[in-house]
């Protein structure tokens, strides 16, 4: 084994001691296929629940999004999001002739999964806010590509915005039924009824 | 018994395990043929629940085993783990808020291990005022920090009574597997034995007692079951069997009859003090299968133990004149 598969092991390990990363799967088993799996949004813990909550062999090929200035300004997270997580980068700044979402369908052509947070931003109400449209776009390039909505929750008791190290408190991910842009949708139909799917899932676990 | 006297420590403890997986072996092979017959659906949950208390008594045992073959180091920081586990259940079901934080930390990652440490490097005087003392008073001063003054006295006395029962009252089990008594040395886990024996005689006892009776629940909002004499047959059968056990411990039959009821009865009272919080937080088990979060309802298992440990250790302490 080498370097970053014992980092892992490791961080999944301490992600499972501090919060039991208790993965609740309804409606769509954890299979290898191709996915992308969108979730509410209150932490930075956040995606390293949803990693920890899947199947050891489905962590390899599901991948996060990170925002390259953040994550690449220093050789240590640079390594984290790089080795381990194999994190898809994408730059915060618009320019006017790139594709933000260009290394996303990199990545889903590339045959990944991706796990992404379609509110943007993190969330302090009780609801997920409105969906951005990335998540649409993606469904309209990718048709075969399935649509995994997922809620997380408790996640913001253990680490509140502001605060460093996270307090010991069970979570639990549940990953619900597969949703498909129909034909024709209209792009804030979709969003919403994609929003939807994700919240009731809370009522679910 | 006198035999069993002659035999060295080690000798004895290892008989004590012989019997004890050999009756679970027995107990889990009858299980499994009887597994295999088809039944009613409500004698089938209730055998269901049975196999899911057995298979914790096996874990247990094994977990026993393991921290008394693997001396007291390790011995102390499995009970340290299953102190942090219990917590963990705890704290996630009670209400905290942001404020509460540094608090929670502050019992997480500091008084905990310490308090494991403590014991672990045993000192019992610190020990026994570790919690109650000084860390009943860091804990308002940290979550005083926080700036949130709502609900401030229920918040911090939550968090309080968590540390309290899932750590202070947890680590007497590790405390009795080091306590030296005289001419009794390097046998805490008979102690520690004996503590469990004894709690499960009087929770069991109980049960089927409330269950037989069918008297008038004295707290009927807080559990159907619990009544007066049930209480009572617990106790009395705890006392029961811990006379029977007393050639295990350092007692003399009648000492071991009376410590026995102490820590049957006050574990009784921890199970029923354990539903009225549950009641409280608004679940019928810590765990189970409708949990959203998932916890295994650890805190069920270890509550009783949690209110006997710290009562029969200072009991244990008294009456040999610590």
């Amino acid at each position: 084994m080498k370097l970053p598969e014992v980092a892992g092991l490791c961080l999944a390990f301490i992600a499972r001691l501090i919060t039991g990363a208790q993965g609740h799967w309804y409606g769509s088993p954890p299979k290898a296929e191709q996915r992308i799996y969108f979730a509410n949004h209150q932490s930075h813990f956040d995606w390293v629940l949803i990693w920890a909550a899947l199947p050891g062999d489905l962590r390899a090929v599901t991948r996060p999004i990170a925002a390259r200035d953040y994550w690449t300004s220093s050789p240590l997270k640079h390594w984290i999001t790089r080795e381990i997580f194999n994190a898809v980068y994408v730059s915060r700044q618009r320019t006017d002739d790139e594709d933000p979402l260009e290394p996303l369908m990199e990545a889903l052509r590339h045959g990944d999964s991706l796990v992404i947070f379609p509110e943007g931003t993190r969330g302090h109400q009780a609801d997920p806010a409105t969906f951005k449209a990335g998540l649409f776009h993606l469904a309209e390039a990718f048709p075969e590509v399935q649509l995994i909505p997922a809620w997380i929750d408790n996640v913001q008791r253990v680490m509140p915005k502001g605060e460093v190290v996270p307090v010991p408190i069970l979570c639990s991910v549940t990953f619900g039924a597969p949703i498909q842009l129909q034909p024709g949708e209209d792009k804030r139909a979709f969003l919403e009824r994609a929003r939807h799917a994700v919240i009731a899932l809370r009522d679910v676990a | 018994m006198g035999s069993l006297r002659s035999l060295s420590v080690s000798q004895q403890v290892g008989l004590l395990f012989v019997v004890l997986f050999g009756l679970l072996t027995i107990v889990s092979i009858v299980a499994y043929t009887r597994s295999l017959r088809e039944r009613e659906p409500q004698l089938q949950e209730r055998f269901d629940r049975f196999l899911h208390d057995l298979r914790a008594v096996w874990l247990g045992s094994v977990l026993f085993w393991v921290s008394w073959a693997s001396g007291t180091f390790i011995s102390t920081l499995l009970f340290g783990v299953l102190s942090f586990v219990a917590l963990r259940e705890f704290v996630t079901l009670t209400q905290t808020r942001r404020g509460d934080h540094r608090s929670l930390l502050l019992a997480f990652f500091v008084v905990l291990p310490v308090q494991y440490l403590i014991v672990g490097t045993q000192h019992f005087d610190l020990f026994s005022v570790f919690i109650p003392v000084y860390v009943f008073l860091a804990i308002p001063v940290v979550s005083a920090f926080g700036n949130d003054p709502q609900r401030f006295l229920e918040r911090t006395a939550k968090i309080q009574w968590g540390v309290m029962v899932c750590v202070y009252g947890m680590s007497h089990a590790p405390a009795l597997l080091l306590l030296d008594l005289p001419r009794y040395e390097d046998r805490g886990a008979f102690m520690v034995l004996y503590l469990v024996v004894v709690v499960a005689a009087a929770q069991i006892a109980q049960e089927a007692a409330s269950r037989w009776l069918r008297r008038r629940p004295v707290a009927r909002a807080i559990s159907r079951s619990f009544s007066w004499r049930a209480w009572w047959i617990g106790a009395l059968t705890a006392a029961i069997v811990g006379a029977a056990l007393y050639w295990a411990t350092p007692f003399k039959p009648i000492p071991a009859l009376v410590m026995g009821f102490i820590a049957g009865g006050s574990g009784s009272f921890g199970e029923f003090v354990m539903r009225a919080l549950k009641k409280d937080a608004g679940v019928r088990s810590w765990g189970g299968k409708a949990s959203v979060t998932g916890a295994v309802g650890l805190l069920d298992r270890v509550a009783p133990l949690c209110f006997a440990a710290p009562v029969f250790f200072h009991s244990v302490r008294w009456y040999f004149g610590f």
